[in-house]
């Protein structure tokens, strides 16, 4: 059984698991292309020394997957190991060598002194030079168990990469289920890997744009349930709500400033759609465009010294960017004749857009430096792209026949993975900050 | 609405008999017109051009009859094919101040959902524009944009998708 089929397998059982529980639908996750240069590192099944009862997915399947997903790794299958090691002492890296791999991790998982939760203790090694690279206890809280195996997934990313990991952190998305007068709309979140999906609001009328604070702790959205768009904010953890905006026209696109204190919205009230911020503590509004045109999809660089935003000004929808005090905002996307839903990366020079031409739609990167389009996807109706925290993937919502999945690229474009619900649409991805 | 067709069927039942009773007669002694005429003028279906009579909403033969307007790609101007259906509801709206009505616009599926929004209320817009050079007035109208959240066919072709690109007049009041 490869890696795949195991991760296959369970997700299967989970998704039965979770639907005798009454729990909703959750996502299944497939490679739809691969990488070839992939690293192969042997994650040993660890060693269950812990007073609890040993969980249905074992930590070695956790993070192999999360490793597997990010296209730059080969794990390899634990029913190839022809040996698990449980300490430095017993592994045997010819051996390794000979299986072909380059990384090996070992670990244990224990019941920390205090009795309080659990401790992952583990080791990586490079397999040809026998070197340690890596040796961390990381401990989590009682049933955080997947949470601590993402978090080594992320640590292990980092120390081969150089590039943190974001496999401990959360994604949202809207499902739509149901036909005509029982169509049904939800705010989900889950775990980056698609588990765990948690109904963060469920409504009969249309619900859109979810947007994190920079905490993790809150999503804003856009729920039609008055009639009309209005925005709220919610705090994913107690449920508590506050309504935002819900003035005359729309009221659409939230979107946190990078130190969460503003938010940026377009909103309708003057007769035209316009970019205005808000301050979070005063709810003092400040409106930054003014134009007859379409101005929406506003969004906070990373350092927060731009607001980028889609604009049909110049004709066709283009991604324009203006300071969030206000001035003259100037046009950033180049080519093409629709760009639009800007998701800025982390290091805040590139931005992923819907990216148009004739009925086709594509999630493409623009680099602002170079000036140039890296078309990711192969569409047809690809839109709303988000960035992982990392940079490494963006995340986006596309169409199977007439259904609607979510499917995550590696920045570079090689690696394709599928994100799909057993039912229903699944659309408007929004990836979560690192939650540290 | 069934009263007024039971009405007309009764009419015309009795035209039809007063005919056949009158015609062998008619030489030697003109019958003089039946009473009911002034009934039939109000009663039976309305002048589908007078925009101005509520009956005319499920007259197929009326403008008043049609709601949704449909648009081109990415435009939001009202296609000269519409603009009569526009001018009806205005005449009406603009005669009965208790009128109250909703114009919800949408967009296709194409392109992003919050850009939609913007498109679906422009086009709710120009209709609104058009409806109050017209006569209506500002408070009896109002847009709400649902972008491309509610499609009338799913299907991603050219066909649905010229469905789905619409201003639909809701009536929330007559």
């Amino acid at each position: 059984m490869t890696v795949t089929d195991k991760v296959k397998k369970l997700f299967i059982i989970l998704t039965i698991l979770l639907a005798s529980n009454a729990v909703q639908a959750q996502l299944q996750i497939e490679i739809i292309s691969g990488n070839p240069s992939a690293l192969p590192i042997a994650i040993v099944p660890f060693q269950w020394q812990d007073a609890t009862p040993p969980p249905i997915s074992s930590m070695d399947e956790i993070i192999s997957g999360d490793l597997y997903r990010s296209g730059l790794f080969k794990p390899m299958d634990t029913a190839d190991m022809m040996e698990r090691p449980v300490d430095e002492e017993s592994i045997r890296f010819g051996t390794w060598r000979l299986l072909k791999v380059d990384y090996i991790v070992i670990g244990s998982v224990r019941t920390p002194v205090d009795g309080q939760g659990h401790e992952l203790v583990y080791q990586l090694f490079d397999v040809h030079t026998q070197e340690r690279i890596l040796s961390q206890i990381t401990t989590v809280g009682p049933g955080d168990l997947r949470y601590g195996a993402h978090r080594v997934a992320d640590a292990i990313y980092e120390a081969l990469t150089g590039v943190p990991g974001a496999f401990a952190t959360r994604i949202a998305y809207i499902t739509a289920t149901g036909l005509g007068s029982d169509l049904h709309y939800e705010l989900v979140v889950s775990d980056a890997d698609g588990f765990a999906p948690q109904s963060v609001v469920g409504s009969p009328e249309p619900l859109l744009s979810p947007a994190w604070s920079p905490d993790g702790k809150k999503l804003a959205y856009v729920s039609f349930e008055k009639g009309n768009s209005a925005i709220y904010m919610q705090d994913v953890a107690t449920g508590s709500r506050e309504l935002i905006s819900s003035g005359k026209g729309i009221n659409g696109a939230p979107s946190f400033s990078p130190d969460g204190r503003k938010m940026a919205m377009a909103l309708s009230h003057s007769g035209n759609l316009e970019i205005h911020v808000r301050d979070m503590a005063t709810g003092r509004l400040t409106q930054l465009t003014q134009h007859w045109a379409i101005d929406t999809e506003p969004v906070w660089a990373p350092d927060g010294k731009y607001i980028y935003f889609t604009s049909d000004r110049g004709g066709k929808p283009q991604i324009y960017r203006v300071p969030p005090t206000g001035g003259n905002p100037e046009r950033v996307t180049l080519e093409g004749d629709y760009n639009a839903r800007a998701s800025i990366a982390p290091d805040g020079r590139r931005i992923a857009v819907a990216h148009g031409r004739g009925n086709e739609y594509r999630i493409a990167v623009w680099d602002i430096e170079t000036e140039r389009f890296t078309v990711l996807t192969p569409g047809v109706l690809d839109e709303s792209p988000s960035f992982a925290p990392n940079g490494s993937m963006v995340l986006y919502a596309t169409r199977e026949g007439t259904r609607g999945v979510l499917s995550a690229v590696s920045a570079d474009g090689n690696v394709r993975q599928r994100l799909i619900l057993s039912e229903g649409d699944v659309r408007e991805p929004a990836w979560s900050p690192v939650i540290r | 609405m069934k009263t007024v067709w039971q009405l007309t069927l009764a009419m015309i039942i009795a035209l039809t008999l007063t005919a056949c009773k009158t015609t062998p007669e008619a030489v030697t002694e003109p019958t003089p017109e039946p009473e009911p005429t002034t009934d039939v003028d109000t009663k039976a279906a309305p002048d589908p051009h007078d925009f101005t009579d509520v009956r005319n909403f499920d007259n197929p033969e009326s403008l008043l009859s049609k709601r949704v307007i449909y648009f081109d790609f990415d435009k939001s101007s009202v296609r000269p094919e519409y603009r009569g259906i526009v001018s009806a509801h205005a005449a009406y709206t603009a005669a009965h101040s208790s009128a109250r009505v909703t114009l919800e616009g949408h967009a296709d599926e194409r392109g992003t959902r919050e850009y939609n929004l913007g498109l679906g209320e422009r086009r709710g817009n120009a209709v609104m524009g058009l409806m109050s050079a017209q006569g209506a007035r500002g408070s009896q109208l109002v847009v709400v944009s649902y972008g491309e959240e509610r499609p009338t066919c799913r299907v991603s072709d050219d066909h649905c998708w010229s469905q789905n690109r619409r201003v639909e007049i809701v009536y929330t009041a007559r």
